[in-house]
């Protein structure tokens, strides 16, 4: 018998639980906490290998996996936010907008790409929400509209893949009439018979989804993806009760009427190729 | 009389004119020289409070429980009104009006928030505050204006549209964004005025048009002051901030080019005067359908969608800055 007893029983954390992963070599799944490697998880489409959860990804991800080769053109890169209403909260937004170009390398909360989906040409108009949340501000609104032009000139199909808390508060007024702007200009884009794909993913809220997600002729999101109008936040602090489970999920909207299918993302390119095949 | 915070001054020349009538009433004492001063003293002060109204300001005069609301301008405006009912889908959504009515001889289409007058009717109207219904019941008696080529005479006042859960099962989102996309192409003329409150989303839902006017103590904006202080200061202390920082006045939006006038207000706020009010919106009502009258359907509405088009502030790399509006 020893001189000690041990009153606990060695390590109890499950490896699963176990925070801290390295840098660079591992991924830590956010919703099953499995670990994975990077490498895995990028060749598993940027889904978690063990629970298929969609990671969010940004712009530059979805263009390499739908366009042929990864290859294609990027539009309408002269663009910039600027903080014309000297808008300050709790920091200006000029530096807001610094740091996010910073951060993330990207000038807005939207690229847009030309480029080949087995052969036929589309135009993929990709929202990043690492830039200030995907908001839709000036810049945003303008490019999509530059874009809308572009596929009326020549014919071509566009897609808006969305990402997005909604409007860009920073820019108040300007911000909502983007709303007003990107709905008008696709409906310029309908009346020329020019199909629009509006794909939606984790998440697209407020403003966004109040305008051009919601219009595709076609559309779609990926499993599991918050989708709304109000945030569910607001929601609780307004009917003050809870939330059904489920809600505000891209099942929860495609129950309701208003997604054509669900797409997971590593069959997400064939389903375009077969919609491009009908116009 | 329900007087705001920053009219507690005036209140107090009020309450020392009612007391001084009092005495007046008693007898003896002739007091129509005091009431005389007091009230110049009192129309000096409103002009002198009205004449530099604050961001936050001009939005608690617009929540003013003695505002008048749609009905009460569709009622005095136009000569008869008959008010159309529900969506055709699912329900009536008692927080927007609308139905044909007749100016000065001509028939338009006139859609409104409408809030409730005590505290009974607010929650028949939900506040203001559209479900999914009431942005297509709008749709609804705008596709019929088309048909029938009347204009449409949309009023704003919304503390925004409904967050609910039955709103987004039906597609609160999908309402708006519809709305949107097929008030750019209705082929009559669309005048809007912003009566009140113009929150958001549930604004712009039946706020997409030829011409947006709005009148002197309302404000415009992406957000409530209140639900942006929330958000972006953490905490709903920060309203008048909010309030400033956001630009939401008449004023602003009319500089920044994304309204196209302001209807000045009575002294004090609509509320001090409804009849004479409802006068200048009809007045500028008129006015502008008969301009927008004299355009083909075409350039109607290309100039619309153009207006729209030319709306975003932001620069170009090379050290350019342009401004598209």
């Amino acid at each position: 018998m020893g001189w000690f007893k041990r009153l606990k029983d060695g390590i109890i954390t499950s490896t699963k639980d176990k925070k801290e992963a390295p840098d660079g070599l591992w991924y830590k799944c956010e919703r099953c906490k499995e670990a994975s490697t990077q490498k895995e998880v990028k060749e598993n489409f940027h889904k978690c290998p063990k629970c298929n959860y969609h990671i969010r990804i940004g712009s530059h991800d979805y263009f390499e996996l739908l366009y042929d080769n990864g290859k294609f053109f990027e539009l309408f890169t002269d663009l910039l936010a600027e903080d014309f209403l000297e808008f300050t909260d709790l920091k200006p937004y000029d530096q807001r907008l610094e740091k996010a170009r910073e951060k993330t390398n990207l000038d807005d909360a939207i690229t847009v790409g030309i480029g080949k989906v087995a052969k036929k040409p589309l135009v993929i108009a990709a929202m990043d929400f690492t830039f200030i949340g995907g908001s839709m501000g000036s810049v945003v609104g303008e490019k999509i509209a530059l874009a809308i032009d572009y596929c009326i000139d020549n014919k071509t199909p566009f897609m808006i893949i969305s990402k997005s808390g909604g409007a860009r508060m920073m820019e108040s007024a300007f911000s909502l009439m983007q709303m007003a702007k990107t709905s008008a200009k696709l409906s310029q884009l309908a009346k020329k018979r020019i199909p629009y794909f509006s794909f939606l993913t984790d998440p697209t809220t407020g403003g966004v989804t109040a305008s051009f997600a919601m219009l595709g002729d076609i559309n779609f999101a990926e499993p599991e993806a918050l989708i709304g109008f109000a945030g569910p936040r607001v929601i609780k602090e307004t009917i003050k009760r809870d939330l059904p489970e489920g809600f505000q999920t891209s099942e929860f909207l495609m129950e309701h009427g208003f997604l054509d299918f669900i797409v997971d993302r590593q069959d997400l390119k064939a389903k375009i190729a077969e919609l491009l095949c009908f116009f | 009389m329900v007087f705001l915070d920053f009219e507690k001054p005036l209140e107090n020349l009020y309450n020392q004119l009612d007391k001084i009538k009092q005495v007046g009433e008693q007898g003896d004492i002739d007091v129509s020289e005091s009431i005389q001063e007091l009230e110049k003293k009192i129309s000096n002060l409103r002009k002198e409070i009205y004449s530099n109204l604050s961001g936050w300001q001009k939005v608690q005069l617009s929540r003013h429980p003695e505002r008048p609301y749609s009905l009460f301008y569709i009622r005095t405006i136009f000569k008869q009104f008959v008010e159309l009912h529900g969506d055709r889908c699912f329900k009536d959504d008692k927080a927007i009006v609308g139905g044909l009515a007749n100016l000065d001889g001509n028939t338009v289409v006139v859609i409104g928030h409408q809030k409730g007058v005590n505290t009974k009717m607010r929650q028949y109207r939900n506040f203001g505050m559209a479900n999914p219904e009431g942005y297509r019941k709008a749709l609804r008696l705008m596709k019929m204006a088309e048909r029938f080529n009347y204009p449409i005479v949309c009023l704003i006042d919304t503390p925004g549209a409904y967050p609910g859960i039955e709103a987004e099962e039906r597609g609160q989102a999908e309402a708006i964004a519809r709305n949107l996309f097929e008030m750019a192409q209705l082929t009559v003329p669309i005048v809007c005025t912003v009566i009140g409150e113009g929150a958001s989303g549930g604004a712009i839902g039946i706020g997409l048009g030829d011409r947006v006017y709005m009148m002197e103590n309302t404000w415009y904006s992406v957000i409530s002051p209140e639900s942006c202080s929330s958000i972006l200061w953490r905490s709903w202390d920060y309203k008048e901030q909010a309030a400033e920082a956001l630009k939401l006045t008449p004023e602003h939006m009319f500089d920044f080019g994304l309204i196209d006038g302001i209807l000045k207000e009575p002294l004090g706020g609509a509320h001090t005067a409804p009849e004479e009010m409802a006068k200048i919106l009809k007045r500028n009502i008129k006015k502008a359908i008969s301009e927008l009258s004299e355009l083909s359907p075409e350039d109607l509405v290309d100039a619309r969608i153009n207006k729209y088009r030319a709306m975003g502030n932001f620069a170009r790399k090379k050290t350019t800055v342009t401004q598209s509006k």
